[in-house]
C-alpha cells in the first residue's frame, strides 16, 4: 500500500467549496486550460466510482444509511478512485483535478456528528493536495444560486437525516451553514487557497490560472506525444 | 445489565449506555466449526429462554450483495476492500447488533472485527489505520477464538469441500502461484494475526481441534460464566 508521504511527480489539485459556489465550472476551465497547453492532466469528481455507486445509491433511495455508513461508503468510493486512478496518474506525473476531495467528507460527515480525528485517520492513506482551492461565498449567495431554481432537493443533499428542520429547504439552509463552518474551520489546517467566488467567473478563472502557474511548473507536465 | 463501551468513541448518534443484551463472539478460520458451535449455542440458550439473534460478516442489506459481487470480480484494491468491509461492519452494528442489545437479546456474533482486521493486516494495510477505524465498534463481553491445527484445518476444508476457497487461501496477496502452498502460508499469517490480538484483546483460546461435544460443552460453560456475571436475577418473595 502507498504512504501519503512518498514524492510522486504529479502534482494534485483539489477544488472545494459549498454546491452553487461555482467550483466545478472553475475547475472545468482549469482543466480546459491545462488540456489546451498540452498538459498531462485528468480530472475526476467525488462519489463517481462505479463499483459503489450501486450501493451508494440503494442505501441512499432507501435511507439506511447512518452518518458513520454514510461516511464509510464515500471513503470506500474514494479509496476505489484513488488507488486505480489518482495515485498511478500521480506515478505517471499527471496533474490530477478533483473536484471534491477529502475535505468534503471531513465537513459534511462532521456535520453529522462523525469524530473529525476518525475521519482524518480514514483518509489518512491520501495525499493532501498540493493547491486546494476554496471558493468562498457567502451562505445566503450560494443558497440563493441553489435554490432559485427551485430545485427538487435529495434527501441527504439537504441533511434530512439530522433532523435540523421537517422543511426541506430550511433543512438545506441549516446544512449548508454547519457545512461552512466546517470548511472554514479547516482552511488553516490543511492550507487552503481561498479565493472569492462572488468575482465574475473569468476573473477567478484568471486566478485560479496565474496560481498553478505559479505553484507548478507546467513546462514538466507537456506531453511528450503529440497528436 | 453489562455497561457497555467502544474501544474509542461511539459512532455518531448511538448511545451504548442503555444496552442490556450480551454480545459474544466466535472467531476462527473457516473449517473450525464456528457455524456448528453457534446452531448449537443458539438452541441451547434459545431453551433457557433467552433470545438469540446471529450475525455474521457480509450480511449487510446495504452492501452485502455488492460485497460478494466485488469479491467475484476480484477488481478492487485491498484498502478499497477493507473499506467496503467496514462499511457492511458498521451497517450491521447499527441497524442489528445495536437494536438487539437494547433489546436484550443475546447477539451471537459468527466473525467480528478481529477477522476483518487480521485479513487487512495480512495484506499490507497499517494495523494502525486498521484499528482506528474499527473503535468505533463495541467491545464483546466475549470473544472465543475457535483454534485448529493446520493439519486438522486442511483435512476439515478438504471433507468439505471439493477445492480450496480463493480468499480464504490468500490467493489475491501473491504469497505463492500454488494454491495450497498459498492457502498454507496465509492461514500462518492470520494465525500469528489472531494470536498477537489475542494478547491485546483477551480472546479465550478454545482448542477446536476436539471433537464438536468437547468443544461445545467449553463454550457452555464459559458462556454461561458470561451470562451469570452479566444478571444477576431479582428474586420476589
Amino acid at each position: 500500500m502507498d504512504r501519503a508521504g512518498e514524492r510522486l511527480p504529479g502534482k494534485l489539485v483539489a477544488v472545494e467549496g459549498l454546491d452553487g459556489s461555482g467550483k466545478s465550472t472553475q475547475v472545468y476551465l482549469l482543466f480546459r486550460w491545462l488540456q489546451s497547453r498540452g498538459c498531462r492532466v485528468f480530472f475526476t469528481e467525488w462519489n463517481s466510482s462505479l463499483l459503489v455507486r450501486e450501493a451508494t445509491r440503494k442505501g441512499k433511495r432507501r435511507q439506511l444509511l447512518t452518518p458513520t455508513t454514510f461516511s464509510l461508503i464515500h471513503a470506500t468510493d474514494f479509496a476505489d478512485r484513488y488507488e486505480r486512478q489518482i495515485l498511478p496518474l500521480l506515478r505517471a506525473g499527471y496533474i490530477v483535478l478533483c473536484d471534491r476531495y477529502m475535505f468534503t467528507s471531513f465537513a459534511r460527515d462532521a456535520v453529522r456528528g462523525c469524530d473529525p480525528a476518525w475521519l482524518r485517520r480514514m483518509y489518512g492513506f491520501a495525499r493532501v493536495p498540493d493547491i486546494t482551492f476554496f471558493f468562498r461565498l457567502p451562505l445566503e449567495v450560494a443558497l440563493g444560486r441553489i435554490l432559485e431554481g427551485r430545485p427538487k432537493l435529495k434527501y441527504f443533499e439537504a441533511g434530512m437525516d439530522l433532523g435540523l428542520s421537517p422543511d426541506i429547504t430550511e433543512s438545506f439552509r441549516l446544512f449548508q451553514g454547519r457545512v461552512l463552518d466546517q470548511y472554514l474551520g479547516m482552511a488553516e489546517e490543511f492550507g487552503f487557497t481561498v479565493l472569492d467566488a462572488t468575482r465574475p467567473v473569468h476573473s477567478q478563472q484568471q486566478v485560479v490560472r496565474q496560481i498553478v502557474n505559479q505553484k507548478l511548473d507546467l513546462a514538466t507536465f507537456h506531453k511528450r506525444f503529440v497528436q | 445489565m453489562s455497561a457497555k463501551r467502544c474501544f474509542g468513541n461511539a459512532p455518531a448518534g448511538v448511545d451504548v449506555s442503555k444496552l442490556s443484551g450480551s454480545l459474544i463472539v466466535i472467531e476462527g478460520p473457516d473449517s473450525s466449526g464456528r457455524s456448528t458451535q453457534i446452531a448449537l449455542l443458539t438452541e441451547w440458550l434459545e431453551q433457557q429462554g433467552y433470545a438469540v439473534e446471529q450475525v455474521g460478516l457480509k450480511r449487510s442489506t446495504l452492501v452485502g450483495p455488492e460485497l460478494e459481487q466485488a469479491k467475484q470480480g476480484n477488481v478492487l484494491s485491498p484498502r478499497t476492500l477493507s473499506l467496503f468491509y467496514a462499511t457492511d461492519f458498521f451497517d450491521q452494528l447499527e441497524n442489528r447488533i445495536v437494536p438487539a442489545l437494547r433489546a436484550g437479546f443475546v447477539v451471537l456474533a459468527d466473525r467480528y472485527i478481529y477477522t476483518l482486521m487480521a485479513r487487512d493486516i495480512a495484506r499490507g494495510a497499517e494495523p494502525e489505520w486498521v484499528s482506528s477505524i474499527y473503535s468505533l465498534a463495541l467491545v464483546p463481553d466475549a470473544v472465543f477464538y475457535l483454534m485448529v491445527s493446520l493439519r486438522t484445518l486442511v483435512e476439515r476444508t478438504f471433507q468439505s469441500h471439493a477445492d480450496l476457497d480463493y480468499w480464504e487461501s490468500g490467493m489475491d496477496c501473491g504469497l505463492s502461484r500454488d494454491w495450497f502452498q498459498s492457502f498454507v502460508k496465509y492461514q500462518r499469517r492470520m494465525r500469528t494475526e489472531f494470536i498477537r490480538m489475542q494478547k491485546q484483546y483477551g480472546f479465550v483460546p478454545i482448542n477446536a481441534n476436539r471433537s464438536v461435544i468437547t468443544v461445545q460443552k467449553d463454550l457452555k460453560a464459559h458462556i454461561q460464566q458470561v451470562l451469570d456475571k452479566i444478571e444477576r436475577p431479582v428474586y420476589h418473595e
